[in-house]
């Protein structure tokens, strides 16, 4: 396949030329996805903890739903947050189609699910194994959910990353809220949507390529960070 | 050291110093999982001052019932009654150690002043306690040491540090060597003969009948879920008057 | 606490928005199809337009039933689409203002080198379909209701062939846009009828050629229209309209004209009025 060696060649020389437009793409990109990922971090995290933690009537119908959810599909959500956001939606008057802030809001509703689930688990068994000490200290569920994300910090990377990962690779709902415009809207996956649609598959591969270094460096960052944080603290 | 009084006062509802919420008294208290009694009625009184073992093989039900004495697990029926509660909060006058130690991920000196934010310490008052418990317990130079990194014994020295840190009416130690050498469970029993000499009742448990010989004023004997024999601990080694007693002491009896 | 989160949550969207909407104040959006946007015609045009008049034309690239879907929504301030029919009855039920012709290209057949059917050279369009289904020859079509889309549909109406009966064997609808159709058709030795712009600039293009081109009925007109502002009140109305008066204004179709491709001019402007 000349493909391949065609398409390490164009990676190559839009990473090498630092092209314009690809700093452009990036940038915007990891704005989307790491915004969005801070949002349902924030969101999700807490929500997660408290399904985790308390117990309430169909609290295993949430916990089931959020397990699903973790599943929704990017088209599916990015046609919601649509018909949300269009003129004709309820919340048209805001103004927001087609802006990367269209995109983060589909991505959070996207990544919410994958953190908070996630985290529900993770603040699960940690209870299993803290619940007795903490309880015999006098921190009831309230008191021991801020405990529990902090101790569980180094676990709880792994939700977030999963969420970032979900987010820079999806295509769909951004695609359909940002409607891939050119200098604005255009993130990693939909410029490759994009080369696909013209046919350029090399240079669609290359920026693939480029995207999977990014999701790379990224988690690879979080890993040396998480490691000498954790030496420190065990 | 005149330690316990003043922490006892910072509870909100305190009315006097000397406010004690011991005697603890046990009204027929069962516990049953899924229809099996796994403890059997107990009544039974525990007086302030005094260093209460519970005995007995395992399987026996120690550790159920410490758990039903400090509140972590609720009895089928009957009641644990804290006699001197008298408008104190009783679940604020206790703290209890465990034979895992559960450490939070952070340092040995964040483990205690964590016990004392709950239990809403003001922040100024919090490092003091926290030095002079770690000093107490032998644990000073590590307190900056990540709590998890420390070994097991300094872990259940560390677990002691933050009970004692809470200046308890009562503490309550579940097999709290049971999985420490003999230089570390050595070091256990004189911070638990320290925090008792300072004025905290002492409960705990124990299978190993060397510790309970040192430790013991008092001895309950629990068998199969029932208290069947209680007295003074030398009586009851010197002429433990039911069978199964005398043969736990002679070893005999593993569980 | 869910108060503060919510705060929190349109803090953090402010901030992340806010580099965008400082960018561009003045800027219109425009809804076009795909066949337009990934010829690069507009990557060619508008920068000229941006710079004579300073506003910025953000294209949403999709199909022209999508496209007029947005429009009709009041997602968009221009509709830009090659379906005159639909575009017709746009301004006929009210979202538009009035229809401006702007300019043509063709579609074209293309096929395999090997030709299976036998239809290169074939002037006539529709005759060549019918011999494409006379061999059961593979045939990818959009399938997505696209103006490409219903314009191959009349073509089978044309040559008698009822193409939803075979649907699945020989005569295959990808559902998508145009590229990824011809990616798929281009994978499976299929005949497709695509714009000329799309192919011009496509990569992938295997051994396929063209193999029927020159049909009149096969020219493919584009118009531009304002949404209406009286049933979106939000639409740019003004600089809607520059833009289109540009489009059709002597230099905006010397523009258009003026976009090749490997030498070859891909669009014939056609405006009536200010025409070149």
């Amino acid at each position: 396949m000349t493909d391949f060696g065609a398409a390490f060649a164009a990676a190559f020389r839009l990473v090498v030329t630092l092209d314009a437009n690809l700093v452009e793409i990036v940038l915007l990109s990891l704005r989307v996805s790491l915004g969005a990922v801070a949002i349902a971090t924030l969101i999700g995290m807490p929500l997660g903890a408290i399904v985790a933690l308390f117990r309430f009537p169909g609290r295993t119908g949430a916990v089931v739903v959020l397990n699903a959810l973790m599943g929704l599909p990017p088209v599916v959500v990015g046609l919601i947050v649509y018909l949300l956001l269009s003129r004709a939606g309820p919340l048209g008057v805001l103004g927001l189609l087609f802006t990367p802030t269209a995109m983060v809001i589909a991505q959070v509703i996207l990544v919410t699910p994958i953190i908070a689930a996630l985290t529900r688990q993770v603040i699960d068994d940690l209870w299993g194994e803290y619940a007795e000490q903490l309880r015999s200290l006098g921190a009831g569920p309230a008191q021991a959910l801020p405990t529990l994300l902090w101790d569980g910090r180094f676990t709880l990377l792994i939700a977030v990353l999963a969420g970032f990962g979900r987010a820079s690779a999806e295509v769909g709902a951004v695609m359909i809220v940002g409607g891939n415009i050119d200098h604005v809207t255009r993130v990693m996956t939909t410029a490759i949507a994009l080369e696909v649609s013209k046919g350029d598959l090399a240079l669609a591969l290359g920026l693939g390529l480029i995207l999977i270094a990014l999701s790379l460096g990224i988690n690879g960052t979080a890993y040396v960070l998480k490691g000498a944080a954790q030496w420190r603290s065990v | 050291m005149e330690v316990g009084v003043n922490f006892v006062g910072t509870a909100p509802r305190a009315r006097s110093a000397k406010a004690s919420i011991l005697p603890l008294e046990l009204k027929g208290v069962s516990f049953s999982v899924a229809g099996e009694r796994l403890i059997g009625e107990i009544f039974c009184r525990l007086e302030s001052g005094t260093r209460t073992v519970i005995l007995g093989p395992n399987g026996a039900g120690k550790s159920l019932l410490l758990r039903l004495c400090h509140g972590l697990l609720q009895p089928s029926s009957g009641e644990v009654f804290w006699r001197g509660a008298d408008g104190l909060d009783p679940t604020r006058c206790q703290a209890m150690v465990f034979q895992r130690p559960v450490m939070l991920r952070r340092s040995a000196a964040a483990n205690v002043d964590y016990a004392l934010a709950l239990r809403k310490i003001p922040r100024s008052e919090r490092g003091d306690i926290v030095r002079e418990v770690l000093d107490q317990t032998g644990l000073a130079r590590f307190a900056g040491q990540a709590a998890r990194t420390l070994s097991f014994g300094e872990q259940q020295k560390l677990a002691l540090a933050r009970a004692w840190a809470l200046k308890p009416q009562v503490l309550f130690l579940d097999e709290p060597t049971a999985s420490l050498d003999p230089a570390a469970t050595r070091a256990v029993e004189q911070i638990v003969a320290a925090i008792h000499a300072a004025g905290t009742k002492i409960i705990m448990t124990t299978h190993d009948l060397g510790q309970a010989r040192r430790l013991a004023d008092e001895i309950l004997f629990l068998h199969k879920g029932r208290l069947i024999e209680r007295g003074p601990a030398e009586r009851f080694f010197t002429a433990p008057e039911t069978a199964a007693a005398r043969a736990f002491i002679s070893g005999e009896l593993l569980w | 606490m869910l108060k503060a989160l919510t705060r929190m949550v349109v803090a953090a969207a402010f901030v992340i928005s806010a580099g965008s909407s400082l960018a561009a104040d003045s800027f219109i959006t425009v809804a076009s199809t795909t066949s337009t946007a990934n010829s690069g015609l507009f990557d060619d045009v508008l920068p000229l337009f941006q710079k004579k008049t300073g506003i910025e034309v953000r294209v949403v690239a999709v199909g022209t039933g999508q496209a007029l879907k947005l429009a009709r929504n009041g997602d968009a301030d221009v509709l830009f689409v090659h379906h005159k029919p639909s575009e017709e009855a746009f301004v006929a039920d009210g979202f538009g203002i009035e229809r401006f012709d702007v300019m043509y290209n063709d579609f074209v057949i293309v096929g395999p080198m090997a030709d299976p059917a036998g239809v290169a050279g074939m002037r006539e369009a529709a005759a060549a379909l019918e011999k494409v289904a006379g061999a059961q020859a593979p045939f990818a079509s959009r399938g997505d209701d696209s103006g490409t889309h219903k314009k191959e549909l009349g073509l089978w109406k044309t040559a008698g062939v009822d193409v939803t009966a075979q649907s699945g064997t020989w005569y295959r609808e990808t559902g998508s846009g145009m590229g990824a159709t011809l990616n798929t058709g281009i994978g499976m030795d299929a005949y497709i009828l695509t714009d000329r712009g799309t192919w011009l600039s496509f990569k992938n293009r295997g051994d396929h050629k063209v193999l029927v081109e020159g049909d009149p009925v096969l020219f493919n007109q584009y118009g531009v229209i304002l949404v209406n502002p009286e049933k979106h009140p939000h639409v740019k109305a003004e600089l809607g309209q520059k833009f289109i008066d540009w489009v059709i204004s002597a230099e905006g179709q010397k523009a258009i004209g003026a976009f090749k491709i490997n030498g070859e001019q891909l669009f014939t402007p056609n405006a009536s009025k200010g025409g070149a």
